[in-house]
């Protein structure tokens, strides 16, 4: 009796202690939710949201069901019966009267411009059109499909209307198609001409250029590492900073640095020459290689640096001990030494690779036509050829596969644990 | 080096052919960086040693490159654009980026991991993938500032990439701080409470001394990457902010002049200064956490 008593106070007290424990997390909680506030809204706001927004756009078609709402609405009854046939004239008038209205707001031509990506050429038809179709009258000037026709060839070409249709939704598959060399045609995906392919060629480049060279990185990062945790402070120390210079150093120099080592007139072929081990220069740039060798350069310090921390841990007693075992250097070493390595190896060749297949100014400057990689082209498509929606495509493919490398890099060494410098 | 006497010869020739190696390594690392310093004094204008460089006679070295790099406006324009972008967005990264790494600190807040994957995902995203998604953000925002608030073209667009830098500073903010506070011991803050000190006044008399040095090189951390940054640049900016970083770009790419290798050897320059600063810092920070006992 007088336990059980006992206990039921203690109770008591425990369940008010675990209250106020509660009680007293619940307020940390919140002060340290509140500190992170700010930092939260301005990196969702001004980033996370963005890239979100930014991902939205490789599949987003509204331009078209905005921009022809009429033709949308009729253009969906016509069953095309072969490949000549050309929509009846109820599609021809919604479309006349939708592209009076875009011309009055002057958005026929980002139309254009939006089906040119699936049509090349047809961005200029549109201009045109928008020009002409001002002095038609609805009600009068029928039918509208001999007046377009008269107008200009091009609304006669049954593939017009077929993409129209196509990319009637206000979704399209159509830029992640592009983007891996298909386009969407009514009878589905269809393979792109070999001529016109890129994307997937260059996909596998940047994939296969970033092997290569996180491997480079690795074989030649890892006796330095070794050397490094295994020399007195002192050495360490200095051979430490032969690391962080390149490290610290603008990326901008260092990538200014290769082009004048590695162009024809550059100094190694200019010494090449004068000691006349060749006679006319090497190939050395605006290619695969000058990428391969330029980013190893830049990237080797994010191999040799968690290589390092790792290695500073494994004590020497270990392979001591396996030597007065019996194992020569090479098994001590391979048996031992390695596997209680490969935690900054892990670290050090998901992050080398990961910024590498995201590389975007070394390959442009130093890689010419062949060096280059998928982001280079991301560029471009923002850039020069303005098809956001394949821009968007392709970037989207890019980070999820980055996402996939950072999730099994968090998993070998916990985000938490990146240490830097 | 003396060997043991037991050492046998592969022993010895491995030994020496692994420093043989790692010294080309370490060539390799340094030997470019080193190769543009004496042409950027060369009195030529093209990428490469001329024969009086080469015969070491003095015509063939000028510093009319460094008088280029100081005087000429588009240089002199583009480092002063650098500069005043670097310092907000580095500030704004900073001081938003500790207090949250205060707030992180605390190991058992839900979601943790959650907050921490956002707040680092800048670093995460390839940076030309984050200037796509800020790309389509900023013209708007762009808009915004310059029709809504009436900001002229300059401010709108200096804004824009102060802001962009800035986010992209956070991250190294958040980890170099967080990683600092690890080892932070909590009774000081307690006992500083105790005795009657607020938040705020803890905050700048016990907590910031002690974690400043983590504080500061992630502020060089974010610095380093605005003053240094070029991808947003080109992608978002416009006329308005031709930074350095977008200068030497452009003149890669075109081959404009020796004036690139000026500015680059005055670069190298500021990253020794840089990473003699960040060893004081790193030897100062394990002094004043008791790590070492020098």
């Amino acid at each position: 009796m007088a336990t059980g008593h006992k206990s039921s106070s203690a109770d008591i007290d425990l369940r008010a202690l675990r209250r106020s424990m509660r009680r007293s997390q619940r307020r940390d909680n919140a002060r340290s939710l509140l500190l992170i506030a700010p930092l939260l809204v301005f990196v969702l706001v001004t980033f996370a949201i963005p890239i979100f927004q930014m991902l939205t756009r490789s599949v987003d078609n509204s331009v078209v069901p905005e921009t022809l709402p009429l033709t949308v609405e009729v253009i969906g009854s016509w069953e095309p019966a072969d490949s000549a046939d050309l929509p009846p004239e109820e599609v021809y008038r919604a479309f006349v009267a939708d592209i009076q209205v875009a011309a009055d707001a002057r958005r026929h031509t980002v139309l254009g411009s939006r089906l040119n990506y699936e049509m090349p050429g047809i961005a200029s038809k549109f201009r045109q059109l928008g020009r002409a179709v001002d002095d038609w009258d609805l009600e009068a000037d029928g039918p509208f499909k001999d007046l377009l026709i008269s107008e200009n060839e091009a609304w006669a070409d049954p593939v017009v209307w077929r993409t129209i249709r196509n990319y009637s939704g206000n979704y399209t598959t159509g830029y992640f198609a592009n983007a891996v060399d298909y386009q969407l045609t009514e009878d589905g995906f269809e393979k792109r001409p070999e001529a016109e392919s890129i994307y997937v060629m260059l996909f596998m480049r940047t994939i296969k250029m970033s092997l290569i060279i996180t491997f480079t990185c690795f074989a030649l990062g890892y006796p330095v590492a070794w050397l490094l945790a295994n020399s007195s402070d002192r050495y360490a120390n200095l051979m430490l900073i032969l690391v962080l210079l390149p490290f610290w150093t603008s990326l901008l120099v260092r990538t200014s640095a290769w082009k004048v080592l590695l162009q024809n007139k550059g100094i190694i072929n200019e010494s090449l020459l004068s000691i006349g081990v060749i006679n006319e220069p090497l190939p050395l740039m605006y290619n695969q290689f000058a990428t391969i060798v330029a980013m190893t350069h830049i990237l080797l310090p994010f191999m040799i640096l968690p290589l390092y921390s790792v290695m500073k841990t494994i004590p020497p007693v270990h392979v001591r001990a396996a030597k007065s075992l019996g194992a020569n250097g090479f098994t001590a070493f391979r048996r031992v030494y390695f596997p209680e390595s490969t935690p900054g190896i892990g670290a050090g060749a998901i992050l080398v690779f990961i910024l590498a297949v995201g590389y975007y100014i070394t390959p442009e400057i130093v890689g010419g036509r062949t060096g280059i990689f998928i982001s280079n082209r991301i560029a471009y498509n923002i850039s020069s050829s303005l098809n956001w929606g394949l821009a968007a495509a392709l970037g989207t493919i890019l980070l999820v596969a980055v996402l996939i490398l950072y999730w099994i890099y968090d998993r070998i060494v916990g985000i938490d644990n990146m240490k830097l410098g | 080096m003396s060997f043991p006497a037991y050492t046998t010869v592969p022993q010895k020739i491995w030994h020496y052919g692994l420093r043989v190696f790692c010294g080309l390594v370490f060539f390799y690392l340094i030997g470019p960086i080193l190769a543009i310093i004496p042409l950027s004094f060369s009195s030529g204008t093209y990428f490469t040693y001329t024969e009086d460089m080469l015969r070491l006679s003095p015509s063939g070295f000028s510093l009319e490159h460094y008088r280029d790099a100081l005087t000429n406006p588009e240089w002199t324009d583009s480092i002063w654009n650098s500069v005043r972008i670097a310092f907000p967005a580095t500030a704004f990264a900073v001081s938003l980026g500790t207090l949250a790494s205060i707030g992180l600190a605390r190991k058992r807040l839900p979601g943790r991991r959650l907050l921490m994957a956002t707040l680092i995902s800048p670093m995460i995203v390839p940076l030309i993938i984050s200037a796509l998604g800020m790309f389509f953000f900023y013209s708007s925002l762009g808009n915004f500032l310059q029709d809504t608030l009436g900001f002229s073209k300059d401010t709108s667009e200096y804004i824009k990439i102060v802001l962009a830098h800035a986010v992209l500073g956070v991250p190294f903010v958040v980890i170099t701080v967080t990683s600092t506070l690890i080892g932070f011991d909590a009774s000081l803050t307690q006992a500083s409470a105790s005795m009657g000190a607020g938040p705020v006044r803890t905050f700048f008399k016990v907590q910031l001394p002690l974690i400043l040095p983590g504080v500061i090189s992630g502020a060089l951390f974010a610095f380093i990457t605005s003053f240094d940054e070029v991808v947003v640049v080109i992608i978002i900016g416009s006329q308005q902010v031709q930074t350095l970083p977008w200068q030497m770009f452009v003149g890669l790419r075109e081959q404009i002049s020796l004036t690139i290798l000026a500015m680059a050897t005055m670069l190298v320059g500021v990253a020794s200064i840089l990473l003699v600063f960040l060893e004081l810092m790193r030897r100062r920070s394990e002094r004043i956490r008791g790590l070492s006992r020098t």
